[in-house]
């Protein structure tokens, strides 16, 4: 490819990841996307799910085994706190746009408070599973 | 030359074909924010749903989806979820994926993905919704 870019000042850089000091606000940013990918998957898994149950028992008592397996429990406890965290962002956000927390100490608070109350809510959560026998 | 900031670092080519910017931030952005806040109370409701099938079986979960509104709230969940995930996807491939052919592959893959999901499972929910599971 030709260089297009000859004779043009230098492009200012962003700073990468490793050169960041580590704080909340960017822990709760990654966290967010790496949410987002997880509930990729999760939204897949729930098509999937509709999709066993409209095939019938066989499929679904296939399906819901993989789903309660050690393994595909842990994913749903997983997707549990990817979904507590993403509601909790989404009403961070919103009260972004309108130009409200931005303050560093208040987005400091707001950060901390989504990442308890999804750790809250999701033990919560599988405390009721297992007292209903869902777990 | 120096009177537009933005200007001063676009390249002879860029000039050349003088495009732009493809003006679907404004709507990407609205799509994101209103489809997440559409998700809080749908993704509350699904956590709610999910302690109550896991503790049924499949019979359960058949009578569960024949009830209307469960699903009519199933298939939103699913529709909105996928749209503010395959709107959050694409943004995180055009981040982190640079080459075009790499690039454009995927973004089409998470909306194939995104699509069809939801045109099984939008089906999948009327099947059993309206004819029963089995």
């Amino acid at each position: 490819m030709t260089d297009t870019s000859r004779g043009l000042p230098e492009r200012p850089m962003s700073p990468h990841l490793q050169v960041w000091r580590w704080h909340i606000t960017m822990a709760c940013s990654i966290l967010h996307r790496g949410c987002i990918m997880g509930l990729y998957v999760g939204a897949v898994i729930l098509a999937g799910w509709a999709l066993s149950l409209a095939l019938g028992p066989d499929a679904y008592a296939v399906y819901a085994g993989l789903l309660g397996s050690v393994l595909g429990k842990l994913v749903m406890i997983g997707l549990t706190f990817a979904l507590f965290f993403n509601i909790a962002y989404a009403i961070r956000q919103t009260f972004w746009d309108a130009g409200i927390g931005f303050a560093p100490k208040t987005a400091d608070l707001t950060g901390a408070a989504a990442i308890a109350f999804a750790v809250v809510a999701t033990i919560v959560t599988w405390v009721i599973a297992a007292a209903t026998g869902a777990f | 030359m120096a009177e537009n900031p933005s200007e001063r670092f676009r390249t002879p080519l860029s000039r050349a074909r003088g495009m732009g910017a493809a003006r679907h931030g404004v709507s990407h952005f609205m799509t994101e924010r209103v489809s997440g806040m559409a998700l809080v109370p749908l993704s509350l409701w699904a956590v709610f749903a999910g302690l109550k099938l896991g503790a049924g079986d499949f019979e359960g979960a058949a009578v569960w989806l024949s009830s209307p509104v469960n699903a009519v709230l199933l298939a939103l969940l699913l529709v909105t979820a996928l749209i503010h995930l395959q709107g959050a996807v694409q943004v995180v491939i055009e981040d982190y994926i640079h080459k075009f052919t790499t690039k454009s592959a995927l973004v089409v893959l998470n909306l194939f993905v995104c699509v069809l999901s939801g045109a099984l499972g939008v089906f999948s929910i009327l099947k059993v919704a309206l004819t029963g599971a089995f």
